[in-house]
């Protein structure tokens, strides 16, 4: 007879266990239901073009033993487009979309954002756009960026051919609530900071 | 009839067309579409990204616009926003304790009575497909399509209760009154990654090509979508692909409401169909549509 198997002890530091606790509250899912069928990352098109470091199985389970730096420092966790093929066809019921989503909240909060800067900083200059304008203001946003990420050219040729289509307009359309709106995601954060 | 109306931001600058031809059909059909005043920006995938509060919060403080203004149905036609507002409505119902929070930050007690719908629900829904035949004096016999719904409008079902998540046919059965043919393909529900488009164009090329080469291989004259984003990323970046990937697209995307406004008649400029960065209006020469 074999001996029984040993359990191993896996003992967290604090950093890990905090980051285990908050993506569980911020995302409202339990990663240990995972049974690791891979069913996630066989659907998953990210996956397919070869972008992801880690598969979307891989992050469930590393977030399931609280590795923060695996998962933080992994490009999956931004180049995940969110389309939910993941979450919708998980046989366990886990959203796994959400969970990731909830990985990148946590790495904005503390300011973990170095594997995929391009995308950081997408998401600050749109979410600026915003708290400017109310509305988002598509050239603003492509300026923003390039300043930002100092590629210059890329997409010059094509925006010049949107803005002759009419797709881009020169100046943003500001609506009148804007302080109103700057006020309550003032207030969003507040509370989160908690 | 009159329904609530929230276009987004896209169909205010990049999507114009979208939002032309929607209304231009809606009005066909005799309905009205009221915007709220001072919508704003629903935040999108950004704003998720970075906090589910803040995406909540933008989202419930929209669709509190609509409610202060007595609005039961909004049309959302952008599947992003269609998917926020959806999203941040199901866990309002889901988690009843999280309102006053909610409340509190929208400075307003949101009763979570308006209606989302995407455009194509409220077709389908209010009209009758005999009259949607009707209406279609110029049929569209001649033109194959595949429709192609990406992701948010379908997923996750369980909270986007549109049609089925893995092949949806709503859209199709739509397009079909106008007497185009719709064909079956692998990528009705793949996702475009438009995400990812001004970030990291590389994926977005990939997964934008796997799309665009199954609707050719099948026979496609033309893609149909329901999504600025989804338009976005399928019309201006064949030439992108055609380079890195060495190859000849140019196949035409329209909007399903680009393909009903053909059929009730209208020109495609009405429809803002020469503003595509792929060309539609040498198919719809060709196919002795206009
Ligand atoms: S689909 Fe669900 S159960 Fe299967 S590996 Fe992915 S998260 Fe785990
Ligand atoms: S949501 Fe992200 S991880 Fe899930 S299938 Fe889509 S791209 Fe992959």
């Amino acid at each position: 007879m074999s001996a029984p198997a040993k359990r191993i002890e896996l003992k967290l530091t604090g950093e890990q266990q905090k980051f285990l606790t908050e993506v569980k509250q911020i995302s409202g899912q339990n990663a240990n239901l995972c049974y690791q069928c891979k069913k996630c990352t066989a659907g998953c098109p990210v996956a397919r073009t070869g972008a992801m470091d880690l598969t979307p199985t891989q992050v469930i389970h590393a977030i399931r033993l609280g590795q923060i730096d695996l998962v933080l420092n992994s490009h999956t966790i931004w180049v995940c487009a969110s389309c939910e093929t993941c979450t919708t066809r998980c046989p366990q019921g886990v959203d796994i979309a959400k969970v990731i989503d909830a990985a990148r909240n946590y790495a904005k909060a503390i300011g973990r954002v170095d594997a995929e800067k391009s995308i950081d900083i997408f998401f600050n200059a749109f979410m600026k756009s915003i708290e400017r304008n109310g509305r988002l203001y598509e050239l603003g946003l492509a300026l923003g960026i390039k300043m930002k990420t100092l590629e210059f050219t890329k997409d010059m040729e094509l925006g010049r051919e949107m803005f002759f289509k009419g797709k881009l307009k020169i100046f943003p359309h500001k609506t009148k609530n804007i302080k109103e709106i700057k006020e309550m995601l003032k207030k969003v954060r507040e509370l989160e900071s908690k | 009839m009159k329904y609530g109306y929230y276009p987004g931001c896209s169909l205010r600058v990049t999507a114009f067309e979208y939002d032309k031809s929607l209304v231009r059909v809606f009005n066909h059909l005799g309905a009205e579409l009221v915007e709220a005043k001072d919508w704003f920006c629903c935040g999108a995938s950004a704003a998720h990204s970075t906090s589910q509060g803040v995406a909540h919060a933008l989202s419930l403080k929209i669709l509190s616009l609509y409610e202060k203004e007595g609005i039961k149905d909004v049309v959302v036609p952008c599947a992003a926003c269609f998917s926020r507002f959806k999203t941040a409505a199901y866990e309002l119902e889901e988690e009843p304790e999280k309102r006053k929070t909610f409340d509190e930050i929208i400075s307003y007690e949101y009763k979570n009575s308006v209606t989302i719908k995407h455009p194509i629900e409220a077709i389908l829904k209010d009209f009758k497909k005999k009259d949607l035949e009707a209406k279609a004096v110029r049929k569209l016999n001649d033109l194959k399509l595949v429709c192609f719904y990406g992701c948010l409008l379908v997923r996750p079902p369980k909270i986007m209760k549109f049609d089925e998540a893995e092949y949806p046919v709503m859209m199709d059965k739509l397009v079909s009154t106008t007497g185009a043919k719709t064909l079956d393909w692998n990528y009705k529900t793949e996702c475009c990654g438009v995400s990812l488009s001004l970030s990291r164009t590389d994926i977005v090329l990939k997964l934008t090509n796997d799309i665009l080469t199954d609707a050719m291989n099948v026979g496609a004259d033309v893609v149909v979508v329901a999504c600025p984003l989804c338009h976005s990323n399928l019309d201006t970046r064949q030439k992108d692909i055609e380079k890195e990937y060495n190859k000849k697209l140019g196949i035409p995307v329209l909007y399903f409401t680009q393909v009903l406004g053909l059929a009730y008649g209208m020109s495609p400029k009405e429809l803002g169909i020469p503003s595509h960065l792929t060309d539609a209006m040498g198919l719809l020469k060709e196919k002795k549509i206009i």
